[in-house]
């Protein structure tokens, strides 16, 4: 901390109501939102003030806020770019609902917030009043405008100098008010400023000292000028996790590192948003285990560099999104037939087609299940948390050597740019790939040895002597000759579908969120885990019988389904895909398209699973999943 | 086991591999294809060399020409139409120990797979590349295929090709960090040999255009080149392909072209006059991608546990 700044301001004749002010009331959790136009370091603040909460033990889950242009107009609602972040005591799961407490750099930005019911009546808001004082007349009524509007819907607004407080330190204060907004949102929290100054140096480490400490200056000013004109002050306690060794990352790091902890030493990308900043992770770091990143004239290039290198015993990961993986059909449905251990990231994004870049959708697990030709049964894993992105990853690259198949990892735009804490993984040398098997080879045995029990077989590696083989995705035989005759085509088929239900066979059953049996059994997949459970919480306390499941594998899917949907008098899925809504306009029984999730699980266990799901590009709120719940437990007239 | 090299030194191996060892299943090319003597070149260079078969890994896409690796011994991969480029490109990244030999045909090469036909090059990864042009798509049965010359008559385009046919040495040779362009016609054996000898001897990736004759498609375009020797260019050099005694009298073009002359070869290329055969380019300085893609391979357990280690670190709270 910088003493001197620090100690002027004690010293200063700040008033009596400040000094009481400055006792920190202490609250479980708050939602606190930084809003601007892009390119004003909205999200580098809220990052910084996530790692700098998560550091101090509490709970942390951020969303990014992106705007729907790479460069939107400056000061135009469809222009907002920020980031929110939800930090607590306890461990944080989801983004929450409406925000407490935002930080906004004018008052255009905020209005499409409130279009998108991020805010409540009561909601602070921290506006730079830089507008109301602009020359351009439109603008200084733009301001005062937005600002009844506020007021009307009951958004408590303290306009504050903010860009009139930056320029006392920096001459162009577009870069840099967002660590002074650090420092006043350090204060109201009471955020370890040694922590957030150590981070801002190490946000700049590849700029200059300068830079650093103009940037430390302004979030001091920003702290003491929050200490003196903010009459907020909070405290949140650190949770049970401050005493464990963890670790802070986004979802796409924690894959990038997953692939350096599997000891998989290439990922073959092109680069595709959101997934294309897990590599950008790796092209820093991957040099650490080895390791190298490719990026290739497409996604068909990219994955067949990683089956190329798959095939020779180093198998890798392709890592890409939506479009990506539809050019990539045609060759994971080769490594499904010539069974070719591969590990494919899909990071979810808004659907079909080029759909939504940067926004979140769980629309690929039918894509990704059934999209090829023929039978191409390959795993399917699906991460709920950051954590699992990371220990998915080397899950992945074990069940793809073990049986033989590619195994796809769904993560999706909620998670690749969240940043939440989790508990330091303890990786040790068993994590990583075995060295390529360069052994002789018994001759006797053929190259697809199945084993009849369970499909599986052993592979030979270019290398080994005797073990040459043609691997081809033409219909072959155990011989790895092709063959067309009448049988080799279903015995293959067989066996490769075989060790679907061998892979099953080692699967646990779900674990139940609540009871095992009541009225309404919610069920979910991937990044929804926390809403989920949150509004299956609320509707517990409110004393529903509703209980929720949330599956991470998808192909093969977990045991006990079926089982577990008798004890409810409804089942549902929750998802971020579509499906037509049951009373919608011509929507019958017959017609009716229904969520990718409750289609398979319909097919899956024969029991009428019924699904609410959206394709909004939001991630899923525990308020409106408590209304969703709600709805149906009326329906089913549920006991109360 | 030991045996005699052409040159007469001996190879003193404790294992001698004939013929025989790198051929596998009988090929099923129809009778006069000229892919049989494509395979019987390469298998005859895989003697010279004495590779060793286990060290051999042929990838192909899909076609007639994509047979190819059901017919060499050590390991094949015989995958998708137009995609065999970037796997035998991710075989050879972490894997420099292996010996990568590509087929594959006009249609996977220059069409379906053009994309990666350009950016192959550009890697330059330590690979030999044969396509197999014979101007049309055999295995689909008589498509128009990008080197089908104007007006010969397809299945697709009944009254002949519309277009002018693509030019596969210019487009090769446009291409930057390019190292090696050769382009041979099938039916000169001691030639077909010297120049996949050479391409496979070279360090990068080697391009080789093989006119190849497909009788049951083609044979008209076939005949026409082969009655005609002056349809031909002999492309010569002390650093191109030797060219073995006897054989340049088959030829009554030749040229005397320094290998290294990009923009001599560019000029070659274009010439559409006479198809010249021979060594077009050759630079071994090229940049290869295997080098880079390849780092980090003698790391240990321990030193990537230590660096999985830092990673975390850098995240640690
Ligand atoms: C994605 C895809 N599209 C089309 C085909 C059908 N196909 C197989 S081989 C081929 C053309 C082969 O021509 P060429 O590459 O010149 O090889 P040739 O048979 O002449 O040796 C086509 C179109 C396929 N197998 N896969
Ligand atoms: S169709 Fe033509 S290219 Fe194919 S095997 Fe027969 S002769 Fe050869
Ligand atoms: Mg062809």
């Amino acid at each position: 901390m910088n003493d001197q700044l620090i100690s002027v301001q004690e010293v200063s004749s700040a008033a009596e109501d400040l000094q009481a002010r400055d006792t920190a009331e202490p609250i479980p959790e708050h939602i606190v939102e930084i809003v601007s136009d892009s390119g004003e370091g909205a999200q580098k603040c809220g990052q910084t003030f996530g790692i700098v909460s998560a550091r101090m033990g509490n709970g942390v889950w951020t969303v990014e806020i992106i705007p729907a242009e790479i460069q939107p107009p400056a000061r135009t609602p469809d222009g907002a770019s920020g980031i929110r972040i939800r930090v607590g005591e306890a461990l944080m799961t989801n983004m929450g609902n409406e925000a407490n407490l935002v930080v906004a750099f004018n008052e255009q930005v905020l209005r499409s917030r409130l279009a998108s019911s991020a805010y409540k009546a009561g909601t602070v808001v921290l506006l730079d009043n830089m507008w109301a004082s602009d020359p351009s007349e439109d603008i200084r009524t733009q301001y005062s405008e937005a600002l009844e509007e506020f007021a009307e819907f009951g958004l408590e607004v303290y306009e504050l100098p903010i860009q009139t407080e930056c320029l006392k330190v920096v001459p162009d204060p577009r870069k840099g008010k967002n660590m002074f907004v650090l420092g006043m949102l350090s204060h109201i929290y009471s955020r370890d400023t040694e922590q957030a100054l150590n981070e801002i140096a190490n946000i700049f480490s590849r700029k200059s000292e300068k830079v650093i400490s103009t940037n430390q200056d302004l979030f001091r000013a920003g702290y003491v000028f929050a200490q003196k004109n903010v009459p907020y002050h909070y405290e949140i306690s650190p949770s049970e996790l401050a005493d464990k060794s963890m670790v802070v990352m986004s979802g796409n790091q924690a894959v990038g590192l997953g692939v350096m902890a599997s000891g998989m030493e290439m990922v073959s990308m092109y680069p595709i948003t959101p997934a294309t900043s897990a590599s950008h992770y790796l092209a820093d770091d991957f040099h650490l285990t080895g390791g190298f990143v490719h990026q290739a004239e497409d996604e068909i290039a990219a994955i067949g560099f990683a089956i190329g290198a798959s095939y020779a015993g180093k198998t890798a990961c392709t890592i890409t999104s939506g479009p990506g993986i539809a050019l990539k059909t045609e060759m994971i449905s080769l490594a499904s037939m010539a069974e070719i251990p591969l590990v494919i990231v899909n990071v979810q994004r808004g659907g079909p087609s080029t759909g939504l870049p940067t926004k979140v959708e769980q629309g690929d697990l039918l894509t990704t299940m059934f999209g090829a030709p023929g039978d191409s049964p390959k795993v399917i894993i699906a991460a709920a948390t950051i954590s699992e992105c990371f220990h998915f990853v080397t899950l992945a690259r074990r069940l793809a050597e073990s049986f033989r198949i590619p195994v796809i990892v769904l993560t999706d735009a909620n998670l690749a740019t969240g940043v939440q804490p989790f508990e330091r993984p303890e990786v040790t040398t068993d994590w990583f790939a075995a060295p390529v098997d360069q052994s002789d080879w018994d001759e006797n045995v053929p190259a697809y040895d199945w084993d009849e029990e369970t499909g599986l077989s052993a592979r030979a590696i270019p290398g080994m002597r005797n073990g040459g083989y043609v691997l081809t995705g033409l219909a072959h035989n155990r011989h790895g000759k092709i063959a067309y005759d009448t049988t080799s085509n279903q015995e293959g088929s067989d066996m490769r579908s075989l060790k679907m239900a061998t892979l099953a066979g080692t699967l646990n059953r779900p674990e139940i969120h609540g009871d095992a049996d009541g009225d309404l059994l919610i069920v979910g997949w991937g990044s929804t885990l926390g809403t989920l459970e949150e509004a299956v919480d609320v509707a517990r306390e409110n004393g529903h019988k509703v209980s929720s499941i949330h599956l991470r594998f998808l192909s093969p899917m977990e045991p006990g389904l079926k089982d577990i949907f008798s004890r409810f008098k409804k089942v549902m899925t929750i998802e971020i895909n579509y499906s037509d809504a049951a009373n919608a306009p011509r929507i019958s029984e017959e017609n009716r398209r229904y969520a990718q999730l409750a289609l398979l699980l319909r097919a899956h266990t024969l029991v009428d699973v019924d699904c609410w799901s959206v394709v909004s590009g939001h991630p899923l709120q525990p308020g409106n999943i408590s209304r969703v719940i709600m709805d149906r437990v009326g329906e089913i007239g549920g006991d109360k | 086991m030991f045996g005699l090299k052409s040159d007469w030194s001996l190879s003193a191996n404790d294992r001698y591999f004939t013929l025989d060892d790198y051929a596998r299943s009988l090929p099923r090319w129809c009778t006069g294809c000229g892919d049989l003597g494509i395979l019987a070149a390469i298998h005859r260079v895989c003697r010279e060399n004495q590779i060793l078969p286990e060290n051999m890994v042929s990838v192909s896409g899909i076609g007639c020409s994509s047979r190819l690796p059901h017919y060499m011994n050590g390991y094949g991969f015989h995958g998708l139409h137009g995609r065999a480029l970037p796997v035998a490109c991710g075989v050879k990244s972490r894997r420099p120990d292996l010996d990568i030999w590509v087929a594959t045909g006009d249609g996977d090469c220059f069409s379906i797979g053009a994309a990666h036909w350009v950016h192959a090059l550009r890697y330059n990864m330590d690979i030999t590349v044969l396509v197999f042009d014979n101007g049309i798509y055999g295995l689909t049965k008589k498509q128009t295929s990008p080197t089908t010359p104007e007006e010969y008559l397809t299945n697709t385009h009944p009254t002949g090709a519309l277009l002018p046919p693509l030019n596969p040495l210019t487009i090769s040779l446009g291409v930057s960090n390019i190292s090696f362009v050769a382009q041979m016609v099938d039916w000169n054996p001691p030639l077909l040999y010297e120049t996949i000898k050479a391409a496979h001897d070279h360090k990068g990736t080697s391009f080789v255009r093989i006119i190849q004759r497909c009788p049951v498609y083609m044979e008209a375009l076939n005949l026409e080149m082969m009655d005609d020797p002056a349809n031909l260019l002999l492309l010569r050099h002390e650093d191109g392909i030797p060219v073995p005694e006897g054989v340049d009298r088959l030829f009554e073009n030749q040229l005397e072209h320094d290998p290294s002359n990009l923009p001599a070869a560019l000029g070659i290329a274009a010439d559409k006059s006479k198809m010249p055969v021979g060594l077009l380019y050759r630079n071994d300085e090229a940049l290869c991608y295997d080098e880079l893609s390849s780092v980090g391979l003698d790391m240990t357990y321990e030193e990537k546990l230590a660096g999985v280690n830092a990673a975390l670190d850098k995240f640690s709270v």
